[in-house]
């Protein structure tokens, strides 16, 4: 059954989430409201529930109790317009090509109006050199690349990406930077994790801040790069690196 | 030594000459184990996709019999057979005793859970590694099978090649059940034991020749398929 897409995806809203696993309650009373244009980075140590809270409003998990609202959708019915990067995103094995193909060809697109699309999308990302390769030898920057352009390619308003440089050297992650800038600058909405303060500086503009599975801040980035109490935000403004190693 | 170098070139001659009684026995062999891994895959893929993707009650006990019935011994599974067919069992009145469908039931009854057990591993093993990907793709659920069985297609070959060796060289339950009865139920497996048994080694020692050969091309085939796998599609 096909599902009819909302009309707008924005303001996306979430109330009171609750997220529980075995009992053990990983998420809990979060309740925060991302209007419709710029990037959010959601920051935060290890296990403070970054990466479900983006599967949780990607739709890919249902949460235990409060709600996320894609402007009046839920986050299965927004599906076709927000789209996800994954940590490690799963490569089909197939060609770069036929990759970026198969997210146009489960959306019933023709053909001839396929083959441009991933022309279009294999320059954008960079891709040219590798498009005939297959996706599963490509090198980490090559896969993320990829797994940027196999969600953009759907044309999503929304995409959510969880840490999407973590695993690449640096000229890899500027390059990745410098798509996602590409991406925000089209209009489409950016929520991603990560650990990387320069990558925050960089690129967001507002930050949410888990702790143990709470959200202990919702800031505007400037907001956020002065603050000054002491606790684990601070450890994160003042020493990222160490703090991300910490936690 | 020198009985068997004699042995080998009559058998050699054997096949070479094309000898009617061995293309017969062969011809059988074939059709037996390939209907019975034809019937055993369109069983044993689904049920494998089945236990791998599902959850439902009772499935921990269906998963533990099938991996136990992976390794049935075959004469096991011949007795059953027979039980069920012999003119006093349950399906006497079928009058399969002593026929290649007996036959074919007892290599399904061994090769079903082989194909089964190892297509559940191989289809949880991808189900764990691209569902939420496809999911996030907007794929419906019947484009995520389609893609799982695609995405597998080598590996999933890989299985039926194993239930096709495990059938092809199985001899004790197709011997009870079929009787090894001359051109009626003498397959490859039962000649070599029968004529083994009789001092006649030349027509034991060609159908062995041919049982390697299908074992080589058979691993043949498997290494062309992995390096087939890692061309782009």
């Amino acid at each position: 059954m096909m599902r009819r897409p909302p009309d707008s995806l924005f303001p996306l809203t979430v109330s009171d989430l609750d997220f529980s696993v075995g009992g053990e309650r990983l998420l809990s009373g979060l309740s925060f409201e991302l209007e419709g244009k710029g990037c959010t980075a959601i920051l935060g140590p290890n296990g403070s529930g970054k990466t479900l809270l983006l599967r949780l409003c990607h739709g890919m998990l249902a949460p235990a109790a409060g709600s996320i609202r894609w402007g009046e959708a839920t986050p299965a019915q927004a599906l076709p317009l927000q789209a996800m990067v994954f940590q490690l995103p799963a490569m089909l094995n197939r060609s770069v090509r036929a990759n970026i193909d198969y997210a146009l060809r489960l959306r019933r697109i023709p053909r001839t109006e396929r083959q441009r699309l991933v022309q279009e999308a294999i320059e954008l990302c960079g891709l040219t050199e590798v498009a005939g390769r297959n996706a599963r030898v490509l090198s980490g920057g090559e896969r993320q690349k990829l797994a940027i352009a196999r969600a953009w390619i759907t044309r999503p308003r929304a995409l959510l990406m969880d840490e999407p440089t973590s695993e690449l050297d640096p000229l890899a992650t500027r390059e990745i930077e410098s798509m996602i800038q590409r991406v925000v600058s089209q209009g489409v909405r950016v929520i991603l994790t990560t650990h990387d303060m320069n990558q925050v500086r960089h690129l967001a503009d507002d930050v949410l801040f888990l702790e143990y599975g709470r959200l202990r801040a919702h800031l505007p980035i400037e907001d956020f790069l002065n603050y000054q109490g002491d606790d684990t935000m601070r450890d994160f403004v003042a020493h990222p690196t160490r703090a991300g190693a910490l936690s | 030594m020198s009985d068997f170098s004699e042995a080998l070139i009559a058998s050699a001659g054997l096949l070479t000459g094309l000898n009617p009684d061995l293309l017969e026995i062969i011809g059988l062999s074939l059709f037996v184990t390939l209907t019975a891994v034809c019937i055993a895959t369109v069983i044993g893929i689904p049920l494998g996709g089945l236990l791998a993707v599902k959850r439902f009650p009772g499935r921990p006990l269906v998963v533990l019999i099938i991996d136990t019935f992976m390794g049935l011994p075959p004469v096991v599974v011949g007795l059953i057979v027979y039980l069920w067919l012999s003119r006093s069992g349950p399906l006497g009145v079928l009058g399969l005793l002593y026929t290649p469908t007996a036959m074919i039931i007892a290599q399904c009854l061994l090769v079903t859970p082989i194909i089964a057990a190892l297509s559940r591993q191989v289809i949880a093993d991808a189900h764990g590694q691209y569902d939420e990907q496809l999911r996030s793709l907007g794929a419906a659920r019947w484009q995520r099978i389609a893609t799982l069985l695609w995405e597998t297609r080598t590996s999933l070959l890989v299985t039926v090649l194993a239930g096709f060796g495990r059938a092809n060289a199985e001899v004790g339950a197709v011997m009870i059940v079929g009787g090894n009865i001359n051109h009626v139920t003498r397959v490859m497996t039962t000649t070599v034991a029968y004529e083994t048994s009789r001092g006649n080694l030349t027509q034991a020692l060609a159908l062995g020749i041919v049982l390697i050969l299908i074992a080589m091309l058979l691993t043949l085939l498997l290494h062309q398929l992995r390096r087939l796998n890692m061309e782009p599609g």
